[in-house]
């Protein structure tokens, strides 16, 4: 009993903190709550079972001797005693069977209700695992309105959604906790999984598939907005990069298409039409750069630049000689292309 | 505490056959992994042709002689060294030599052909997941004919010695017949794999 | 006096006689030259131990190093790179270096002594499986010393780990590392087998067979029937790399879940492999605890074999979030809740032991108690995250971390320690310190619970395994620091343990042959045994003979040859005496044959070549290791 109040003291103040931007129990989609649902139907049945079983550990305990010198004789077994214990033993196992065989049920009913999202999903994107960042694509019937980007989804709140996931290099594994369990992206097929966020609000997630020496740094963030907030936001990623406005972000433009940065990075509506690193004709209206690596601030955005791979040693991004003027310019147009 | 001699032992012989032998018994525990490793190597073949639309990926399929040469030498070689294993059980010494002697020119020459064998699966193991495996099936048994010939060859020089008359050579003898069985048996389900599915 | 023949047998022979001439016969010679020859079960034995305790310090110093990395956010004190190799390390060390062998290690020092035979099968085989141990075990942590460890996860996910992404010769350390430890485990389980199979004394019928046993025999199985698969995978890996198959690279037909497949199918075993047999440990400490016999011996044997067989049937439950057909996954869910029902009737049975027997408390049942505490919380964990729908969650995530080292370090390691504790005095001859223990246990027990119960916190936190750093803000920075200190407390527990066996080996009270009084055969000889074990081999009548049989005189066979190295040989069902077989002398071809094995491994990583060049000395000693020397007694 001591050990289960202990167990109980450890758990209280750690549970306080369930909710959160990057949490399996804290649902805003409607596969994570279902599965958050089924959770607590699990852990309460098995912490019933364990408790169970350790009072009856405690209670087979209770006649025993403490260090006894000598170690007394062995008992011979009694023959009612031994019957009883049996058929205790066999109810047991009885109810272990039958306990098993719920939460079986339980968890096949809660597998269940993807092939409905299947029917009534109305938006598609494709995902391409990196290393170690997001490449994300809305697909669209009509090319013109394919939208690219990278390391931040959008979507429209109670929507059901298609994630096609795929892989160009190693496997990654797609994991936003509050929205859903994960599903990997596997290099040379295709899975496919079916989301229904359904409250608004920004969910960070994580790639959860070891994937090289930057795996701790492939972060996602998923912004649940209102439908009208959301179309806004997709007309607004369907165009062109914007012209920069101030002579530091003309020099900067410039300067980008001089430098080798042009020989990874597209920006729409610009020279730079490379695709080996993320698109960028946005970038500046994303909440953090190199996959959730860094905020995206001035700053941060500098230092990034100046050398990533200090910032995330092992990335694919080189670092580029620049002098800090030209640096500043660079962030100043990239930070404009809202 | 004393002890209480009950059951006299000086009796029992100092070695035996088959199930009686430990040796037997690790000679088959061997067999059960090796077989193991060789259902798996199917299994991987079988697993990859599933995940492909086509199969065998458009390689050419497998000249056939060599396989069958090589079956129907295993099949016969089955009749000399089930003599062998009489022979053993009979513990007659001379018998043994000649039979080992003929196992031996039976297992170098398949292994031989073994090396046709592997021309004539008309694709190089780097071309594709195809080639890959049916290379790697074939080479995974043609350790075990080499293995198998190499202690068939020490046994049959150890017949020939001065050890040669000890029973325990005789159990010796047994077990590497045994051995061949597996070989051979184990064969005819992968050569059906490789020559006949694609 | 009569003079000692080959042919002398030990009827009629006096005790001291009969010692004197069995030590000799029986000896490990002196000198190095001697010591490297050796093929006495518990000599080798013993090494194996020592090694694998050795590695479970490395692969905790390693543990500490990750701890020190985590306990606070975005730390800078280990970069990526090594963060990887490290957690790579620890995992393959742990499962592969530790926890299998150690589990061997006592099955080849005590099933002998247990089933009453003077030495193990195929004895030359068990010193060749250790050379081959040792150096696969150094192979690694060389590797890593030089900044060539593997860093690709202790289950090496393609593509990751092939020719593409692998770093440098990193994978392939792994993956031949891989091939010396299968090698020396399905020798010692062959000889294990054999063993069990044909060396029990007589009279020890298959129902009388100590449950310890059962558990050795039934993970041997195992052992042979999944350890195939990561050889052939492994295999499959390093062709890929080094000669360029395609097995694994999707654009030439090839495909990377056949690796996760084929993997699994041996990896899921692994796990009970390092189970079952501490499962054993716990049937025995609780039988002469609770001071009487197993309740559900029977029954107990029954779930070993059905936990043995299931464990080939649940591989995809690795697998779910890979992308698995919604159906096909739901099989693997219900056979692993399925095998929930063996675990169950084991645990109600170790329970029903204790209840109806007059437990005492010493610290081979603390730490049993301690088992049972941690390791059915694991294994209810083990359920939750067999559900499919739950597992798309907490699959890859810390709580998956939880769950395995609940039932790792709960299910094995505490069962392994209370066997330490409980066979040190066989071994050993001394007992050691009770005090200590105690602390040893509380410390281990809290410290366990703090580091690793949290973690399942981490988990439905989002906090995926893997990452050597994470950023601050998540709610996860406070529990990875208390994670980290309670894991220090379990560190210096284990120094705890260190510190008795030094002490105790010192000036430890001597056992005497039996100090708990303990009612099986590796009770029935003295502490330490002598180099043949018994000097009579014991005649069994029931399943616990030092406790049912008369306790003043046992009953024995005789009629065996003393100058010779002579095993009783005993039919498999019933155990009757059926042969007299010679067992092998001392050998230094083993040891010769392992280091042109070994170095065979080593060199294919570099050239396939290395496996035609090889083939000639390892063939040559391993002439000379089964070419008989002299007539007639010695044998291969
Ligand atoms: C000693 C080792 C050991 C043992 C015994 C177990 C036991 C079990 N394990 Fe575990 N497992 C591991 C070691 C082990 N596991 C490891 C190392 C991994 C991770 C590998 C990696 O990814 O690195 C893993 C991962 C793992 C996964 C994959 C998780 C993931 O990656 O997403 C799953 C999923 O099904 C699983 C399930 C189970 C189950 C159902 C059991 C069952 O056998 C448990 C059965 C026992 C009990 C249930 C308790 C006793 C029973 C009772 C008291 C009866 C009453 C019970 C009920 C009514 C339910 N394990
Ligand atoms: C039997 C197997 C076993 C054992 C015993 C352990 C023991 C421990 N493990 Fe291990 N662990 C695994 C098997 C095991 N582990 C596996 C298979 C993985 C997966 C790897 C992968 O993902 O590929 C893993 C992964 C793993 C991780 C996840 C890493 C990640 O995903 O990034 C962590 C993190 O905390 C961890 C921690 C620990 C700790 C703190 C211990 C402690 O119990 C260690 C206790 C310490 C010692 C035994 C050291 C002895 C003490 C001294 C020498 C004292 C001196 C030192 C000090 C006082 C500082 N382990
Ligand atoms: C060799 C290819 C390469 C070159 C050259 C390169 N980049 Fe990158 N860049 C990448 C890759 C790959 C990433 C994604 C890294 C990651 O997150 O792991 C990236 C990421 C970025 C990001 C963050 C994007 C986001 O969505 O978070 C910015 C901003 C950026 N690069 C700017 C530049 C600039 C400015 C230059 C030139 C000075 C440049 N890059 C040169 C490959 C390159
Ligand atoms: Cu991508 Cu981990
Ligand atoms: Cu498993």
């Amino acid at each position: 009993m001591r050990a289960l109040s202990l167990a109980v003291l450890i758990l209280l103040p750690l549970c306080s903190g369930c909710s959160g931007r990057q949490s399996a129990l804290d649902a805003a989609g409607s596969e994570a709550a279902r599965i958050e649902s089924l959770f607590w139907t699990f852990t309460i049945t098995v912490s019933a079972v364990w408790i169970l079983v350790m009072t009856g550990l405690a209670l087979a305990m209770r006649r025993r001797h403490e260090a006894a010198e000598p170690l007394p004789e062995p008992l011979a077994p009694d023959r009612r005693v031994e019957h009883r214990a049996t058929i205790t033993i066999n109810a047991l196992v009885i109810a272990t069977g039958v306990i098993l065989l719920a939460l079986m049920v339980a968890s096949f009913l809660a597998g269940r209700s993807g092939p409905s999202l299947a029917r009534e999903h109305s938006l598609e994107l494709e995902l391409t695992g990196r290393q170690w960042w997001w490449d994300i694509r809305y697909a669209d019937k009509d090319p013109a309105r394919v939208v690219t980007t990278a390391n931040e989804i959008h979507l429209p709140v109670g929507r059901a959604v298609e994630l096609k996931l795929a892989s160009s290099d190693v496997i990654h594994s797609f994991w936003v906790p509050n929205i859903a369990g994960k599903l990997d992206l596997v290099p040379g097929r295709q899975n496919v999984l079916f989301i229904k966020p359904e409250r608004v609000g920004t969910y960070r997630g994580q790639c959860a598939e070891f994937c090289g020496l930057q795996h701790a740094h492939m972060a996602l963030l998923v912004v649940v907005e209102p439908e009208q907030q959301f179309e806004a936001w997709y007309a607004a990623e369907l165009g062109s990069a914007a012209e920069p406005g101030t002579p530091e972000a003309k020099r900067g433009k410039e300067l980008f298409s001089k430098a080798a940065c042009v020989m990874c990075h597209q920006i729409r509506g610009s020279t730079a039409g490379a695709r080996l690193g993320p698109d960028l004709t946005h970038v500046g209206r994303r909440a953090t750069i190199a996959a959730g690596t860094l905020p995206m601030t001035a700053v941060d955005l500098d230092s990034w630049i100046a050398d990533p791979q200090a910032v995330k040693p092992g990335v694919s991004m080189p670092k580029v000689d620049l002098s800090p003027e030209d640096r500043r310019s660079i962030v100043a147009y990239l930070g404009s292309l809202k | 505490m004393t002890d209480r001699p009950m059951l006299d032992l000086s009796d029992l012989p100092t070695s035996g056959f088959g199930p009686r032998s430990p040796t037997w018994w690790g000679t088959l525990s061997f067999c059960a992994l090796e077989g193991m490793g060789f259902a798996l190597a199917a299994g991987a073949y079988l697993y990859l042709a599933s995940v492909n639309q086509t199969w065998p990926l458009g390689a050419a399929p497998p000249t056939l002689w060599p396989g069958i040469v090589i079956t129907v030498l295993m099949l016969l070689s089955l009749v000399p060294n089930h003599w062998v294993k009489q022979a053993a059980l009979k513990q007659d010494l001379v018998a043994v030599r000649i039979l080992l002697v003929i196992m031996s020119i039976f297992g170098a020459f398949i292994l031989v052909i073994r090396g046709f064998e592997f021309g004539a699966l008309n694709i190089s193991w780097d071309s594709n997941a195809y080639g890959s495996i049916v290379w790697f099936i074939l080479g995974l048994h043609t350790t075990h004919l080499a293995t198998d010939l190499g202690d068939t060859l020490v046994l049959t020089a150890l017949m020939f010695t001065r050890h040669g008359r000890e029973l325990r050579r005789f159990s010796d003898v047994e077990d590497n017949a045994f051995y061949w069985y597996f070989v051979v048996f184990s064969w005819l389900p992968l050569y059906l794999l490789l020559d006949w599915v694609p | 006096m009569m003079s000692i023949t080959a042919d002398t047998r030990d009827t009629g022979l006096d005790d001291a006689r009969l010692h004197r001439v069995l030590a000799w016969t029986w000896r490990t010679e002196r000198g190095l030259i001697g010591a490297l020859s050796s093929v006495d079960h518990k000599v080798i034995g013993r090494r194996y131990m020592i090694t694998a305790l050795m590695f479970l310090f490395l692969g905790g110093l390693a543990a500490v190093a990750m701890r020190l990395q985590l306990a606070r956010p975005d730390s800078r004190l280990i970069g990526p790179d090594l963060y990887n190799q490290l957690f790579t390390v620890h995992g393959t060390n742990m499962m592969f270096l530790f926890a299998v062998p150690v589990m061997e290690a006592f099955g080849a020092y005590f099933v002998p002594l247990m089933v009453g035979t003077r030495n193990i099968a195929f004895p030359r085989l068990n010193a060749f499986s250790y050379w081959i141990y040792l150096s696969g075990g150094l192979f690694l942590w060389v590797s890593f010393a030089l900044n060539i460890g593997p860093d690709v996860g202790w289950f090496a996910y393609v593509p990751l780990s092939g020719p593409e992404f692998g770093i440098g010769k990193r994978p392939d350390v792994w993956a031949q590392m891989i091939t010396y430890t299968e090698v020396s485990a399905l020798a010692v389980a062959v000889e294990i087998v054999v063993t069990v199979f044909k060396q029990r004394a007589p009279g020890m019928t298959l129902s009388r067979i100590p449950l310890f046993v059962w558990a050795m025999l039934v993970t041997s199985f195992v052992i042979i029937f999944a350890m195939p698969a990561v050889m052939v995978a492994s295999t499959m890996l390093i062709l890929d790399r080094l000669v360029g198959t395609q097995f694994f690279n999707p654009a030439e037909g090839g495909d990377a879940l056949l690796w996760q497949h084929m993997f699994w199918f041996f990896g899921h075993p692994e796990v009970y492999i390092i189970f079952l047999p501490a499962t054993g440990m716990v049937s025995m400490i609780v039988e002469t605890f609770a001071r009487r016999p197993m309740h559900g011996y029977i029954a107990v044997v029954l779930s070993l074999i059905a936990i043995g067989f299931l464990a080939f049937g649940l591989w995809v439950h690795h697998m779910f979030a890979a992308g698995i057909p919604e159906l096909g996954a739901s099989f693997f869910t219900a056979a692993s809740m399925l095998i929930a029902v063996p675990s169950g009737v084991q645990v109600f049975c170790w329970i029903g032991t204790l209840w109806t027997g007059r437990p005492v408390m010493r610290v081979p049942l603390l730490f049993v108690l301690g088992f049972f505490f941690i390791f059915v919380a694991g294994g209810l964990t083990g359920v939750m995250v067999s559900s499919v729908p739950l597992d798309y969650q907490l699959h890859d995530t810390y709580f998956v971390v939880a769950h395995f080292h609940y039932v790792l370090i709960g299910g094995s390691v505490f069962p392994l320690i209370g066997t330490i504790y409980y066979w040190f005095p066989k071994i050993t001859g001394r007992m050691l310190s009770e005090r200590l223990g105690q602390w040893h246990f509380w410390l281990a027990f809290l410290g366990f619970n703090g580091a690793f119960f949290p973690m399942h916190v981490l988990g439905l936190l989002g906090m995926p395994r893997r990452v050597y750093t994470y950023p601050a803000g998540l709610g996860w920075d406070g529990i990875n620091l208390f994670v980290s200190l309670s894991a220090t407390v379990l560190a210096v527990s284990f120094l705890l343990l260190a510190v008795n066996i030094v002490l105790s080996l010192r000036r430890g009270a001597s056992a005497g042959d039996n100090p708990w009084d303990a009612p099986t055969l590796e009770w029935a000889t003295s502490s330490p045994p002598p180099p043949y074990n018994f000097a009579r081999i014991p005649v069994v009548r029931s399943r616990d003979p030092l406790w049912s049989e008369a306790r003043l005189s046992r009953e024995v066979v005789q009629g065996l040859r003393v100058a010779v190295r002579e095993v009783v040989i005993t039919t498999l069902n019933e155990a009757r005496p059926d042969l007299r077989e010679p067992s092998p002398q001392p050998s230094i071809w083993p040891l010769l044959a392992a280091i042109a094995v070994g170095a065979t491994f080593l060199a294919s990583i570099f050239t396939p070549w290395a496996i035609v060049w090889g083939s000639l000395p390892v063939a040559i000693t391993l002439i000379g290791w089964f070419w008989p020397k002299r007539v007639p007694e010695d044998e291969g």
